[in-house]
């Protein structure tokens, strides 16, 4: 990725000469400073030992990753066993940001296609009306949401009102609550890429495929698609891998009874009783999941190519 | 670094009217601007102030560089024996005080500062919960309210989302000491943590009078000052003294190593003894006073105040002890699984 620019500059790069070096500097500077210090940082942090109350100490520790994968009990004298208790909190948020990405994308992908297929006025009106919620900070929409879903809000006002449910339906403080606000937050980032794949959509396709008798499904899963997929993926990443850190929505709406990956990471640097190498060990984690799972997927799609 | 330090000297050094300077580093919001420019009038001094919003960030601020910048800051209680431990406080004698024996008896010999050598009294106040009395009429004065709630609470608690606190209520309503290590207690305060979180709906701090106001919470453990300011927004609660004891905080001002204006700073610092002006603080933040003489000049909403005024009857409060490295591991472990 961080060679691309380079790479693909090719013929251009004849009329640049000497200046092509310092003219990419700017480049080098942002992606060392913003990227790769800081996640060299986290690394390094999370292999020292730590200073009680916050800090660490610059001596090597494996102790952060063992408290992550190992148990000795609470007074630490039992024989080491496997720890869940971290382990299942990423589980929770992994299936959590799945569910998310998963709703998302139910609601997402028609929305895109019927704004991609109206006429290019009304298109921006759409895109527009998509992206209004989000000119407002996402904790104020995050306690808005809260306010009307809560047990005496407009929600559960006119549930009663019009009779459908006898007294206040709980939803603050429920998962539900929870997946109602990852959904809010992210259902833009799902929308805009697959409304981009969809617009280029050469429909010419469809209507090739309907006259050699394909059904309709036939042509949604065989022809359209594969097309638009990589706005799919694309939405999708953005969906889950914010989800997946995401503290807010859980904390606000969900009541934070239980760690989420994001509050488990806040919890080691905020608190006078900090852990900072636990916490980037954590964080470390985190990230070599995720790269994982994008380098599974980017081998998987190399391979469909070829 | 350094380099910076040399070149901002010469401003530093400047604006020196009067009498010189004060740089105080506080809470945001927690004192009124009237009493800063009244000891400025009396003093000639000139009173810069910084503001923090947690005493976690105000540590790793002054450890990261900030000390000798500051001459006072006002830590709470745990805070300044952490901050003593850690050689970031200078100490005093009563004589530097003239106001020194104002400071109310009860507060003079605190366990995290023996005898008041770096720090005096700023403001205290006391840690329990408040319960809605739409919901729940029954006697509201024990912490079983939160950990062993009646039928017309439970599911409608909010706890602080603080782990002192919390654990620090839990030891006081099983009556085992804090920061203990025996193995039985610590066992016993978990799985009785446990068994009553499910009775909880949620866990926050910053909301803590936000969910009583909007009924989303029945019952939540907060600071008595907060629950005062849920009552004056229309939340029909009661706050609760529980038999069994309860939190007690104090914040306090403290004189800081190296700090660059260290006579100012005590001046300060004896002019918060002033039962005037600490009762000016407490008038501006609601919160007690722990300087004798100040009920003339209280607002009379304050001085009345239940929130305030324990019962007679009500038990002594203690504060979140500050446990060692080794026994703060087993409580950290504690927490994380209750939270797990």
């Amino acid at each position: 990725m961080a060679g691309a620019p380079g790479a693909g500059g090719g013929p251009k790069d004849a009329g640049w000469g000497p200046l092509a070096l310092p003219l990419m500097l700017p480049t080098w500077a942002v992606i060392g400073i913003f990227l790769a210090l800081p996640v060299l940082l986290m690394a390094v942090y999370s292999f020292l030992t730590r200073e009680f109350r916050g800090g660490v100490e610059w001596q090597f520790s494996l102790a952060a990753y063992d408290q992550f994968f190992v148990t000795r009990g609470l007074f630490g004298d039992e024989p080491p066993s496997l720890e869940w208790t971290y382990i299942l909190i990423f589980w929770r948020s992994l299936w959590q940001a799945a569910l998310a990405t998963g709703l998302c994308l139910l609601i997402g992908f028609p929305t895109a296609w019927f704004i991609a297929t109206r006429s290019p006025r009304s298109r921006t009106v759409w895109l527009f009306l998509v992206t209004i919620p989000y000119w407002v900070n996402l904790l104020i929409r995050t306690v808005s949401l809260k306010f009307l879903i809560r047990d005496n809000g407009p929600l559960n006002e006119f549930l009663m009102g019009i009779g459908l449910t006898s007294g206040p339906l709980p939803l603050v403080n429920t998962n539900l609550a929870v997946q109602l606000g990852l959904f809010y937050s992210y259902l833009p980032f799902m929308v805009l890429p697959i409304y981009a794949a969809v617009e280029r959509y050469n429909f010419a396709l469809s209507e090739a495929a309907a006259d050699l008798y394909a059904g309709r499904w036939r042509i949604l899963w065989e022809i359209t698609l594969p097309v638009v997929r990589p706005g799919i993926v694309a939405g999708c990443l953005l969906v889950f891998i914010p989800s997946l850190g995401a503290f807010l929505a859980p904390d606000l709406l969900g009541g934070a009874k239980n760690f989420m990956i994001g509050s488990l990471i806040d919890e080691q640097f905020k608190g006078s009783q900090g852990n900072w190498p636990f916490g980037a060990a954590v964080s470390v984690i985190l990230m070599t999941l995720v790269m994982l799972a994008l380098l599974i997927y980017a081998r998987a799609q190399g391979r469909g190519r070829a | 670094m350094k380099r910076f330090g040399i070149a901002l000297l010469p401003l530093l050094a400047s604006p020196a009217f009067g009498e010189g300077e004060l740089k105080v580093y506080h809470w945001f919001e927690y004192m009124p601007q009237e009493l800063v420019d009244k000891f400025q009038a009396e003093t000639g001094i000139t009173v810069t102030i910084d503001t923090y919003d947690s005493n976690e960030a105000m540590l790793a601020s002054l450890k990261a560089g900030k000390l000798g910048q500051y001459d006072v800051a006002v830590p709470g209680d745990y805070m300044v024996q952490i901050m003593a431990e850690e050689g970031l406080l200078d100490s005093f004698s009563p004589a530097d005080l003239p106001n020194f024996g104002n400071i109310a008896p009860q507060w003079l010999d605190v366990p995290f500062d023996p005898g008041r050598k770096s720090s005096i009294p700023y403001q205290w106040g006391s840690t329990a919960f408040a319960v809605n009395r739409d919901v729940y009429q029954g006697d509201i004065n024990t912490l079983a309210i939160l950990f062993d709630p009646p039928d017309e609470l439970k599911g409608r608690i909010n706890v602080l989302d603080s782990q002192g606190e919390v654990l620090a209520l839990g030891s006081i309503y099983l009556g085992i000491p804090q920061c203990s290590q025996d193995r039985a207690q610590l066992k016993a305060l978990m799985d009785m943590l446990l068994a009553a979180k499910p009775h909880w709906a949620s866990f926050g701090s910053d909301t803590a009078k936000d969910v009583l106001v909007s009924g989303d919470a029945a019952a939540g453990m907060i600071y008595n000052g907060f629950a005062a300011k849920a009552r004056a927004e229309g939340a029909n609660v009661e706050y609760a003294y529980p038999k069994e004891g309860f939190v007690v905080w104090m914040d306090n001002a403290v004189l800081l190593k190296d700090a660059p204006n260290r006579d100012n700073a005590l001046k300060f610092l004896n002019f918060l003894l002033e039962p005037e002006n600490a009762a000016a603080v407490t008038n501006y933040a609601a919160y007690t006073a722990g300087v004798t003489g100040v009920e003339p000049f209280l607002a009379e909403e304050i001085r009345t105040s239940p929130e305030t005024n324990p019962p007679a009857d009500a038990p002594a409060g203690s504060f979140v002890a500050v446990c060692d490295e080794a026994t703060q591991k087993l409580y950290d472990a504690i927490w994380t699984n209750l939270k797990k």
